[in-house]
């Protein structure tokens, strides 16, 4: 059955483009940047083009640009090199609503002694940047808040916060795993001294990203050993990969019309065709502020696994806050954080597009999805 | 994504019994929205106390759908006496297993039908002693109760499988400390005849330790059924029984009394013990 795939926000298709991009470098240029040869030095040159390539998208300097494992490798580094870095100051603060990658480094912080501040967000999981303010103390070493969240698809007021952090003086990182290529990143008017991104949400391939790194920003290793990315991350460069990623950050510069516009006004078709169809469904977020592929409607009464089993039968990818499908007994922490009430908090979906999706497979989602939630409906014991 | 059996996909996508019942006499619910699972029973109880129809309805994940489905198959036509002997473990068997993580669905079974038998005796709806039990985790509303009935159930050793069976400590994790106080205290009761010897055993205990089992064990199944067995004769590991009652005139007693004696022999004695039968 063919795939109707409605969970990039979980990975996406690596491009054409990209892949053809990669492939020599699977092959017959397999030397090592670091070598003095020619064979070696033109790889060295795919490389920098690169990482030119992710500066310009993010409007930094290629020199700011470090290249990872993932999205969540540069975000351990970003911790471990501000804390590092100073070693006087024990506190840090986040938000509730951060993935994993950034919420499980922070309780590790918290287990070697450091305090963490939790920031909370409203009922459509907006931060409130006056809290923000207060929350820094002279000992935070960090501030680390989202740039879009993953499940609802928030923007974050980003260039605010990392002012307020700069007047403060406290670093400020943003895991903007989710907002790359999906809404314009300039670096040049952020005052943000450290930025995720990872290459697999952008159609690059799995198992690479980078981690910007504002110029004079006092950095540590988080990778110690040969002297690759100016010493700041050992290991010998995945150059198909760095390769790869350098070409999806390109033509996520050359798609962000696109994205913005087109991708955004089918999700809103999407989202519209569902909740006219749908009894008692609600969308969760901040839909005035939010990412233009996401979007997070919870049904009533019905549980989400349940549901997106009954989607794989017709062959929708899609993906659930609910407790069931992640292993753990709550629902989504973002849910959570955001008051959504129980009733609707199980049963909440997660439809992310790209810009590869058609208006084709909206209608076929928007044709076929209502009858799954009929069909829960009818064997629950909790009626409307 | 969890390794679902195909049993269980085909009870959830195709649910036997499902909706109210018009004329249910009984009712058990279970389970609440906050928990993330719920499940309504609904039982016609015919005045003679047999089980003669059952529907359900179910608010949660496949598993618990599926396990609605093939408990109402389970039920039907079946004694309220019989019915009550249903534990989750015959549930989560007839699905061919569900994911370890998953197993507190078929508690969740076994919970609602007993709270509906007990609906329909007339005794308060409440599932285990719920509210007679102490209150251990606050996040699903886990009593201590429930926690150790689930320990003896199903052998639980560790506390990821008590969460994995009830819940409990699976939401803030407060309680995971009590829960591990319960499961010492649970597991420390244990029977010694549990306890597998180390040591090689003498003839004389070997014969004590037979007719222990035998007596404490084997015979009080067998005599459900309306049989009983008699030791003949221990010769280093070869043990000669004989069965009486029903037993003898069972044409299965060569395959299935031999291999439940052998089991518990091997099990609670020595484990390379051969039974065989006169």
């Amino acid at each position: 059955m063919r795939v109707t795939y409605f969970d990039n926000n979980a990975t996406t298709a690596v491009s054409p483009e990209v892949l053809a991009a990669m492939l020599p470098y699977f092959g017959d240029m397999y030397g090592n940047p670091s070598s003095m040869y020619t064979f070696g030095g033109q790889v060295a040159g795919a490389v920098e083009n690169a990482r030119e390539q992710v500066a310009n998208l993010l409007g930094a300097d290629p020199s700011e640009i470090l290249f990872t494992s993932s999205g969540s490798e540069s975000d351990n580094t970003a911790f471990w090199s501000a804390l590092q870095s100073q070693p006087d100051k024990k506190h840090i603060v986040t938000t509730r609503v951060e993935h994993p990658a950034v919420l499980n480094v922070c309780k590790y912080w918290e287990r070697q002694g450091y305090r963490v501040t939790y920031l909370g967000v409203d009922n459509l999981g907006k931060l409130d940047p006056e809290e923000f303010k207060n929350a820094l103390e002279d000992t935070t070493a960090l501030a680390s808040v989202m740039f879009a969240n993953n499940e609802v698809g928030n923007i974050y007021p980003i260039q605010q916060l990392a002012e307020i952090a700069k007047e403060r003086g406290v670093l400020f990182h943003t895991d903007a795993v989710q907002a790359v290529g999906k809404t314009p990143i300039d670096l040049t008017h952020l005052s943000v001294d450290m930025l995720s991104l990872s290459g697999h949400k952008i159609h690059a391939p799995k198992g690479i990203g980078a981690l910007y790194i504002r110029k004079g920003t006092k950095f540590r290793s988080f990778i110690r050993g040969g002297h690759q990315e100016k010493g700041r991350r050992a290991g010998t460069e995945n150059v198909p990969y760095i390769v790869g990623l350098g070409m999806a950050a390109k033509l996520s510069g050359d798609f962000m019309q696109h994205e913005r516009v087109d991708v955004a006004l089918l999700r809103d078709e999407l989202e519209k065709g569902l909740l006219n169809k749908i009894p008692d469904s609600r969308v969760n977020g901040d839909i005035d502020n939010r990412l233009p592929n996401t979007s997070n409607i919870s049904f009533k009464n019905v549980e989400g696994e349940a549901i997106l089993l009954m989607l794989d039968r017709l062959g929708i990818a899609a993906s659930s806050g609910s407790a069931c499908t992640s292993g753990s007994l709550e629902p989504s922490h973002v849910l959570r954080a955001m008051g959504v009430p129980f009733n609707y908090a199980h049963g909440s979906i997660r439809l992310s597009l790209s810009r590869y999706t058609t208006r084709e497979e909206i209608n076929y989602v928007i044709e076929n999805f209502p009858s799954v939630i009929e069909t829960l409906r009818k064997i629950s014991p909790f009626k409307n | 994504m969890w390794e679902y059996s195909s049993k269980v996909h085909d009870h959830f996508l195709h649910p036997h019994n499902a909706g109210a019942l018009p004329d249910a006499n009984a009712i058990g619910e279970v389970g609440s929205l906050a928990c993330g699972d719920a499940l309504k029973l609904y039982l016609k109880i015919s005045p003679a106390g047999v089980i003669e129809d059952a529907s359900f309805e179910t608010f949660g994940c496949a598993s618990a759908i599926a396990s609605s489905s093939v408990l109402t198959d389970l039920i039907k036509g079946k004694t309220v006496d019989e019915a009550l002997k249903i534990t989750n473990k015959d549930i989560a068997k007839e699905l061919d297993g569900l994911p370890k993580q998953k197993m507190h669905c078929s508690v969740m079974g076994e919970e609602a039908l007993e709270a509906a038998i007990r609906n329909w005796k007339g005794e308060p709806a409440v599932p285990h002693a719920h509210e007679e039990g102490k209150m251990v985790c606050k996040c699903f509303g886990v009593t201590d109760e429930q926690i150790k009935h689930a320990i003896r159930e199903n052998n639980l050793k560790t506390v990821e499988e008590v969460t994995d069976f009830t819940k409990a400590g699976g939401g803030c994790g407060d309680c995971s400390e009590e829960i591990a106080r319960i499961l010492a205290a649970e597991l420390n009761q244990k029977p010694l005849t549990e306890l597998k010897p180390k040591k090689h055993l003498t003839n004389v205990q070997r014969m004590q330790k037979i007719l222990k089992v035998i007596d404490e064990d084997i015979r009080p199944q067998l005599a459900a059924d309306g049989g009983d067995i008699e030791l003949i004769d221990v010769n280093g590991k070869h043990v000669t029984v004989s069965f009486h009652g029903r037993c003898s005139q069972c044409r299965a007693s060569e395959v299935t009394i031999r291999n439940l004696v052998e089991k518990q022999l091997r099990e609670h004695v020595e484990p390379d013990i051969v039974v065989e039968e006169v």
